[in-house]
């Protein structure tokens, strides 16, 4: 292996490494945005997995490193499987259904990042609590 | 590289690995491999989270949530259910001792709450075995940034200004070390970390070694920057096999990427580091006996002056620090001194590791603040005394340090501070106790691995103390006089004012400082012929309790010397005088009136 030749070189290994271990911060989780995925049986057989990724994949391609993505379990909303939750700290959830892998990637953009709610896609019963 | 989505951060520390932690992770990597989740779930070996005793700890993150005392059984469980299916297996998180509660996050934990990592930042947080790790939590960078950016003196004048002071017991500015070292003038200087943690219970040391060793690598090559020492070593005990074992591993990490060796990150800097094994006397962890060690001589302790900053190994200047003030370095570095500052107290500034032990109800390494009072460690952190006992006082700074009462538990806790109440800061050692612990008798085992320990070069520490213990030993057996107790007083104090290096100059102290704070437990011990702890056992009186006794004569028959008498259905009594302790009565009372204190 050649060695490092310049603090700059370091900096760079530095940057490619910490995508390994930021998800692994945990210090300051209650000021972050949560987003979590319900994964339970019915979540993963209609593709929450795929949304997950996406969503995770996203997040780290945004650089956002205020926000925590968790997989959850069972919401009671099979008929809306995937399901995606989005809590900012301090304020009402916002429960989405029905995200596939796209929807995921494009909640990331337009929620998190842009801090717009996609009024079409939040569960109705849930509405009315935002 | 693929995107983790989740993290299992298993604990592979000494403590974890005693209770199975090996054996956790390959059931997860087996099962996750099962589940087809490779490259979506991360398998981490970490070092200590501190918490060892309710070990293995295994983390889940980015839910933050913490499994204690998990097992083979366990591990399979939190696959199927915590990693597949998304849903938290309660009943194995930690259970707060007091409400009954599973604490599902880590910053829950009131274990955890307090506390503020600087010197543990990566002990359950990175693989140690990996120097990428290191590398993504910022590893090297401060040593990059000091070889390009700062002159030695400009790294010095910063370390000092932090104040951070010497972990390994003597609490010496390390700045000021640095600088003293480095005016030394001399081709050849060593820099020498202490990491022989000899103090009975301290693990602080062993746990960042195992958990965060280029750590310390990345301080000795900066601290070998400023003083101008191209060679470092590390004396590390022999006992310590899993901290040798990543060391090594970290230390041909940092070579192949030339982050040790020659000409460092291009700059005219190179620094060697080796390692030396101690046999493990408690007396080689003093600087100097430690250099003698090195040498190949005896480890014995030499006069001080000359300092090893003047002349140290091989007569050459020597820059000598503990594990964890290496630990503090690079934060320092990175952050600024007046980050490191901001924390702590006026002369004291950042963080402690303490090894909180005995009879608290959360045990294990803890790194809080500075100035954070007793009570806190003990109440908040420590969750309180184990089975709702009376504290009765801690004791700090282990062999060297003394047991503090009640009465100072408010005390901020710094170097300063514990001085003087009659204790140590040492190396963090902080020992809880409670009713049922007698004073006199820690004392006595603290002297005797003083007397154990000492070196036997100089006659006050080699005589007085073994006079000290003869006479701990007289009280504990009831042959104790009040001449006695003077006796000690006065030995203590010329023990510590001549003997020649510092753990004779501070064996005297858990004496001292018990007859200070309980010295009506001495008088009873001397004068009553009791043990008010009921844990000498030469004291022990037999007592029948009138209220439980119903008469049964039982007692009076086995009594070897009919020491008891009483007439049937009345309560009997014992006659002490007669009474040789046997046990016999309070063996056969079927109705528990009979009790030993
Ligand atoms: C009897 C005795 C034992 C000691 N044991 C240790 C030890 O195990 N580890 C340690 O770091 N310092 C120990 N010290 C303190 C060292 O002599 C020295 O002060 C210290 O390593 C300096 O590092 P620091 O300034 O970073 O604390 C001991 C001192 C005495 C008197
Ligand atoms: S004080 Fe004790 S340990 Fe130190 S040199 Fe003297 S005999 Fe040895
Ligand atoms: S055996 Fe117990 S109950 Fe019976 S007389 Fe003795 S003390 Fe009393
Ligand atoms: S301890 Fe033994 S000697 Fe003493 S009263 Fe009981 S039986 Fe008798
Ligand atoms: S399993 Fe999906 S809503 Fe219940
Ligand atoms: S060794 Fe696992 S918590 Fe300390």
């Amino acid at each position: 292996m050649a060695g490092i030749k310049s603090l700059d070189e370091l900096k760079a290994i530095r940057d490619k490494y910490r995508e390994n271990i930021i998800g692994r911060d945990t210090s300051n989780s209650e000021n972050k945005i949560r987003i979590s995925v319900g994964m339970a049986t019915c979540g993963i057989a209609s593709g929450a997995r795929d949304t997950i990724n996406a969503i995770i994949d996203e997040v780290a391609k945004e650089k956002l490193t205020n926000v925590v993505v968790v997989q959850s379990g069972c919401l009671g909303y099979c008929y809306a499987e995937p399901t995606v939750e989005v809590r900012f700290p301090g304020k009402e959830p916002v429960l989405y259904g029905n995200i596939n892998a796209e929807r995921g990637r494009e909640l990331v953009k337009k929620h998190i990042k842009n801090g717009e709610i996609q009024k079409d896609w939040i569960l109705e019963r849930t509405f009315k609590n935002i | 590289m693929p995107n983790y989505r989740m993290n299992l951060l298993v604990c592979g520390g000494t403590g974890c690995k005693a209770s199975g932690s090996s054996e956790i992770i390959e059931i997860f990597e087996k099962e996750i491999e099962k589940a087809g989740l490779k490259d979506e779930i991360h398998v981490i070996t970490t070092g200590c989270f501190g918490f060892c005793e309710k070990g293995p700890i295994v983390k889940v993150t980015p839910d933050n949530v913490f499994y204690v005392e998990v097992n083979s059984e366990k591990a399979v469980r939190i696959i199927n259910e915590h990693i597949i299916k998304g849903r938290i297996v309660e009943e194995y998180l930690y259970k707060e001792p007091i409400t009954k509660e599973f604490l599902p996050e880590q910053s829950d934990m009131p274990f955890y709450k307090k506390q503020i990592r600087i010197a543990l930042r990566n002990c359950g947080f990175i693989d140690p075995e990996n120097i990428y790790e290191y590398i993504a939590a910022d590893g090297y960078q401060a040593l990059g940034k000091v070889l390009s950016e700062m002159t030695p003196e400009e790294v010095i004048e910063e370390v000092k200004k932090s104040g951070l002071r010497g972990r390994g017991g003597g609490g010496f500015p390390t700045g000021l070390k640095w600088e003293m070292t480095r005016k030394s003038e001399s081709k050849q200087k060593y820099v020498i970390c202490n990491a022989d943690e000899g103090d009975p219970g301290a693990f602080m040391d062993r746990s960042i070694l195992e958990g965060d060793p280029h750590s310390v690598l990345e301080a000795m090559a900066i601290c070998g920057y400023c003083i101008g020492a191209d060679k470092g070593y590390i004396y590390i005990r022999a006992e310590y096999p899993l901290a040798i074992q990543r060391l090594r591993i970290a230390i041909k990490q940092a070579y192949e990427l030339g982050l040790l060796g020659k000409n460092i990150l291009s700059s005219n800097f190179s620094f060697d580091i080796d390692l030396k094994y101690g046999a493990g006397a408690f007396i080689c962890g003093e600087e100097t006996a430690l250099i003698n060690s090195i040498e190949g001589g005896r480890g014995e302790p030499t006069v001080k002056p000359p300092f090893p900053a003047q002349k140290g190994l091989w007569k050459k200047p020597t820059n000598i620090n503990n594990v964890e003030t290496f630990a503090n370095i690079c934060p320092i570095i990175l952050k600024g001194a007046d980050w490191f500052k901001s924390i702590g107290t006026e002369k004291s500034k950042g963080t402690k590791v303490f090894a909180l032990a005995g009879k608290v109800n959360n045990v294990g390494l803890v790194e809080v603040p500075m100035g954070l009072t007793l009570r806190e460690i003990i109440y908040d952190l420590g969750g309180g005394i184990k089975g709702g006992k009376a504290f009765k006082a801690v004791q700090t700074g282990g062999p060297s340090g003394g047991c503090i009462p009640k009465e100072h538990l408010d005390t901020p806790i710094d170097y300063d501070n514990l001085t003087k109440i009659g204790s140590m800061m040492g190396s963090g050692g902080m020992i809880v106790m409670d009713e049922d612990d007698c004073m006199v008798n820690i004392a006595k085992f603290y002297l005797e691995f003083t007397c154990d320990e000492s070196c036997g070069r100089c006659t006050p520490c080699r005589v007085g103390n073994m006079r000290m213990l003869e006479i701990l030993k007289e009280i504990t057996k009831g042959r104790g006089t009040m001449e006695h107790l003077e006796e000690l007083k006065d030995l203590g104090q010329t023990i510590k004012d001549t003997a020649l290096c510092g753990l004779g100059q501070t064996s005297p102290n858990p004496v001292l400082s018990t007859m200070n704070f309980f010295w009506n437990e001495y008088v009873a011990h001397v004068k009553d012929k009791t043990c008010p702890a009921g844990v000498c056992t030469a004291l022990l009186k037999y007592y029948i309790l009138p209220e439980k006794c119903v008469g049964c004569t039982a007692c009076a028959k086995v009594c070897p010397t009919n020491a008891i008498s009483g007439e049937v259905r009345k309560t009997h009594v014992i006659d002490r005088e007669k009474c040789i302790k046997c046990g016999a009565c309070m063996a056969t009372c079927r109705f528990n009136a009979i009790t030993r204190r």
